[in-house]
């Protein structure tokens, strides 16, 4: 095996990143950095080379090395004991998250496990939710093997305090599948014993055989009504006992009344009923409710606090260090946090160098440094070295979990109802007035047999299923086509919501902006190649990640090393390198800067004494923001909050025009406290875009809260909706979107009441026969239904939703090659 | 007219059984997950893999 390091810009073998200085070559292949080519060292050995056949570039970057013991407290009983799904002492089976596993070579090598580590007896994949069942022989292997298996090869198992503290698995409920079955079961039966009905020849055939028949639709009817039909009595309860009617309460009450009158016919040997009809109603908005709840499993949209903590930290007590539970720790307690890992609690910094990253927790683009002594929230990630710190909060403490767990945090009951349940309840009054003013008519007249008939049919023939089978398949349409453009929702209602916004606010920091990368531009007179090299040098030795953009930025690979360096903490460094004196930092650091009319965050260079030029970093805005915020802006009201501070202010009007509040340094409860303003003095229905905790509070408290992500691995906090950042400029589009699927709604609707008035017309001269009733019920649902699906396919194609239709980023599989 | 009526027992029993097969594969899980049968079946499977099934 041939080993060197060249220095040349290819694709890496494993991961397909571009390989920018370095490259690790081995076979012939060359790699981004060494945890690549390890892994291809390591599948190769195995024999499992077909991972890199299968797809091109299948795996994801090793960058990131992996600490010794990282998965040290995996050893820990207690830890693995919650972890573990089953165990009889010989066997153990866990179910396992893998966050990055995205195309067939993930199933491949992940189902080949036992190649890898002799202990696991089987693993297995569901790849829509991204996760791994995985039983191991525990005389052979351990939990905290089998996950430095997974890690070795690129797939880091997703641990979260989350994992130990949920009680069981929520795994999706099937009931409404086996209520699909059933009703569709009964309906095709009960038509096949009505056609003597519907021929109308049931006279002349066997008066035994015809009481057979309806006999066999009677039982058949009742797991429809009393199993199938179930989630619509409760829902119609469920409104009423809250003091309104919402859509299922008029669909409940037609259903009830067509199955008594049904009986009564059926019984008393007056007719026919209606029970196919009613049989196939239920079958069809069944299907309905559950294409439109048909959300995307491998996307959680719940994830609180606990799915962004590790599980364990390491404990030092007495010179040793062992891993413990994170909900264990104590106050006082010393613990040990490695780069780029999460701090879970409170704490005060006692060892290391502190650089933390709070982007997260409260939008601040760049990174702080802490001192010794002073305080670490929980929630922040450590980018610098080592760091010791001292307990001073236990984690159910702290201030991010005291943050989401306040009530305010909690509350949207009162937007639980839709528009369409506001219609279904003028619906319901409309039409028991039509009937109550039919059955009185009737009744003056004294013709008692015509009064019911009147009042039942009038309230069978209105049932606003329409209303609810076009808004079921419209919302289930429209989540699919925002799907694949990877704009998530939660569920099928805030697609109503999002129709009704008036007000749209916008957080910065990672949703306006680029996270991570900073805009670097130099000001100042061309350097000589020796000073460049001495700065580049210079800012080699220091771990500020501000320096590291300005790094990336000069690009100088040949550093030398430099003796008379001192690195002043958050404010500068300076070093004395072939007797001259250089100096970079802060304006206040070094005293002046060059120019004073760049806007940004300044990083000054000093030479002998004199200034001679500045880097100045900004925020690199995404792709599209200007156009997105001129497309809003004339169809919503908008505003900007950002924890940063505001020294972007300029290329934020700029960019959305002075007519926008823009307000910096928010708190994210001052965050929440605006949209509540909004909300209750202004009367604004709010959408909220943000993607840090520091925004969860606003995205809860909005009517639409949606998250913006870089990829599908990156968590994000509870939201309505998930919106994947390069498609965050098209956001216009979506929301016009959204607002034609209501138009949709109703002109379905009003065809389908087209229909009803037909069979009404039959109904009042007492002639709807159940031949007309069997032929109008499927004609106007199959209507509906092709009706949404055209106009929603046809819309999407107008808003440009449809370019890139065969890209499903969470389920996408690229193409075979075998 | 009776054998129409043993006909129709027997027609409501083949369907139930579809019905009940219906049920029991949802139940055990046929359709929880789309994606990866369809990639699963397109490996090789090398003789190396001795415990595969459990």
């Amino acid at each position: 095996m041939g080993m060197e390091s060249v220095r040349q810009a290819v694709g890496c073998f494993h991961c397909g990143s571009e390989t920018s200085g370095q490259t690790y070559v081995l076979e012939g292949k060359s790699f981004c950095c060494n945890g690549c080519r390890t892994v291809f060292q390591i599948l190769q050995k195995n024999d499992l080379g077909e991972y890199y056949q299968l797809n091109s570039c299948p795996g994801l970057s090793q960058r990131n090395e992996v600490r010794q013991d990282k998965y040290a407290f995996l050893d820990d009983e207690e830890i693995a004991r919650k972890l573990v799904h089953f165990s009889d002492g010989k066997q153990a089976q866990l179910i396992l998250y893998l966050p990055q596993i995205h195309c067939s070579s993930c199933l491949y090598i992940l189902e080949q496990l036992n190649r890898l580590n002799e202990g696991v007896i089987a693993s297995r994949v569901n790849f829509e939710r991204k996760e791994v069942f995985i039983s191991y022989n525990l005389s052979k292997t351990s939990l905290r093997k089998v996950a430095e298996t997974l890690d070795s090869i690129g797939y880091e198992p997703h641990l979260s305090l989350n994992d130990i503290q949920k009680s069981g698995t929520a795994y999706t409920d099937k009931s409404r599948i086996y209520k699909i079955g059933i009703a569709g079961f009964c309906f095709a039966n009960i038509m096949i014993f009505s056609f003597a009905d519907y021929l109308a020849i049931q006279n002349t055939i066997d008066t035994k055989l015809h009481f057979v028949l309806k006999f066999l639709s009677i039982a058949l009817s009742f797991p429809v009504l009393f199993y199938a039909a179930t989630e619509f009595f409760t829902a119609a309860w469920k409104g009423l006992k809250n003091g309104y009617l919402n859509i299922d309460f008029p669909v409940a009450l037609a259903l009830s009344i067509t199955f008594i009158r049904s009986l009564f016919e059926i019984l008393s040997g007056t007719g026919g009923g209606y029970l196919d009809s009613m049989s196939g109603i239920v079958f069809f908005m069944l299907i309905g409710r559950w294409l439109q709840s048909r959300t995307h499993s491998a996307i959680s949209f719940d994830r609180d606090y606990k799915s962004f903590f590790p599980i364990a930290v390491v404990k030092l007590s007495e010179g040793q260090a062992v891993p413990t539970e994170v909900s264990k720790l104590k106050e006082h307690d010393l613990i040990r946090i490695h780069s780029n890992e999460i701090i879970p609690v409170d704490a005060m910094v006692s060892k290391g160098k502190a650089s933390i990253d709070y982007s997260f927790v409260v939008g601040e683009s760049q990174p702080s440094a802490v001192r010794i002594g002073e305080i670490v929230y929980a929630g922040g990630r450590q980018t610098g070295g080592m760091l010791e710190l001292v307990v001073l909060k236990e984690v159910s403490q702290s201030y991010l979990t005291n943050l989401w767990n306040q009530s305010a945090f909690n509350d949207k009951s009162s937007l639980n109802r839709t528009t369409y349940d506001l219609v279904g309840a003028y619906f319901t009054y409309a039409v028991l007035l039509i009937g109550i003013a039919a059955g009185t008519y009737w009744g003056m007249k004294g013709n008692t047999a015509y009064m019911w008939n009147a009042i039942t049919t009038v309230l069978i023939v209105a049932c606003p299923c329409a209303l609810l089978l076009s808004q079921n398949y419209t919302n289930g349409n429209i989540l699919r086509i925002f799907g694949q453009n990877r704009f998530y929702l939660r569920s099928a209602e805030i697609i109503d919501r999002i129709a009704n916004i008036d007000h749209i606010v916008f957080d910065k920091t990672g949703t306006l902006t680029q996270s991570g990368s900073a805009q670097v531009m130099y000001f100042g007179p061309k350097m000589a190649e020796k000073d460049l090299q001495n700065i580049a040098s210079m800012i080699k030795q220091s771990t500020h990640p501000v320096n590291k953009s300005i790094s990336e930025f000069i690009n100088v690979k040949d550093c030398r090393n430099i003796e008379h360096f001192v690195e002043h903490e958050g404010l500068g460094m300076e070093a004395w390198i072939d007797e001259t004196h250089y100096k970079m930092g802060s304006p206040t650091f070094i005293g002046g800067e060059y120019q004073t009319d760049q806007s940004g965050s300044k990083v000054v260079l000093y030479k002998d004494g004199v200034i001679t030029g500045e880097f100045v970093l900004r925020n690199k805005y995404r792709f599209g923001m200007q156009n997105l915020f001129k497309g809003l802006k004339s169809n919503f009201s908008l505003s900007l909050l950002s924890g940063d501070n505001d020294f972007e202010k300029q290329n934020i009007t700029r960019l959305m025009g002075p007519d926008c509040e823009v307000l910096f340094q928010q708190s994210p409860q001052q965050k929440l406290d605006y949209v509540t303003a909004l909300q209750n003095e202004h009367h604004l229905k709010v959408m909220m875009i943000g993607d840090g905790l520091n925004d969860a509070g606003a995205l809860r408290q909005s009517e639409v809260g949606i998250a913006v992500v870089e990829d599908n691995n990156v968590f994000t906090p509870s939201s309505d909706g998930i919106i994947e950042a390069s498609r965050l400029s098209k956001l216009a589009s979506y929301i016009q979107f959204a607002k034609s699927g209501k138009k949709i709604i109703f002109a379905t609707f009003w065809i389908s009441v087209a229909y009803n008035l037909i069979g009404l017309f039959f109904a009042v001269q007492g002639i709807l026969s159940p031949v007309i009733a069997a032929i109008l019920m499927p004609c106007s649902s199959i209507t509906i239904i092709f009706l949404t699906y055209g106009l929603t396919e046809w819309l999407s194609r107008k808003y440009g939703l449809r370019e890139d239709q065969n890209v499903n980023p969470i389920l996408s599989t690229q193409s075979i090659t075998v | 007219m009776n054998v129409v009526i043993l006909l129709l027992i027997i027609s409501m029993l083949i369907s139930g059984g579809f019905l009940a097969a219906f049920l029991w594969s949802v139940k055990d899980g046929q359709y929880d997950d789309e994606k990866s049968p369809a990639q699963r079946i397109l490996f090789e499977n090398k003789t190396t893999n001795k415990n595969n099934e459990a």
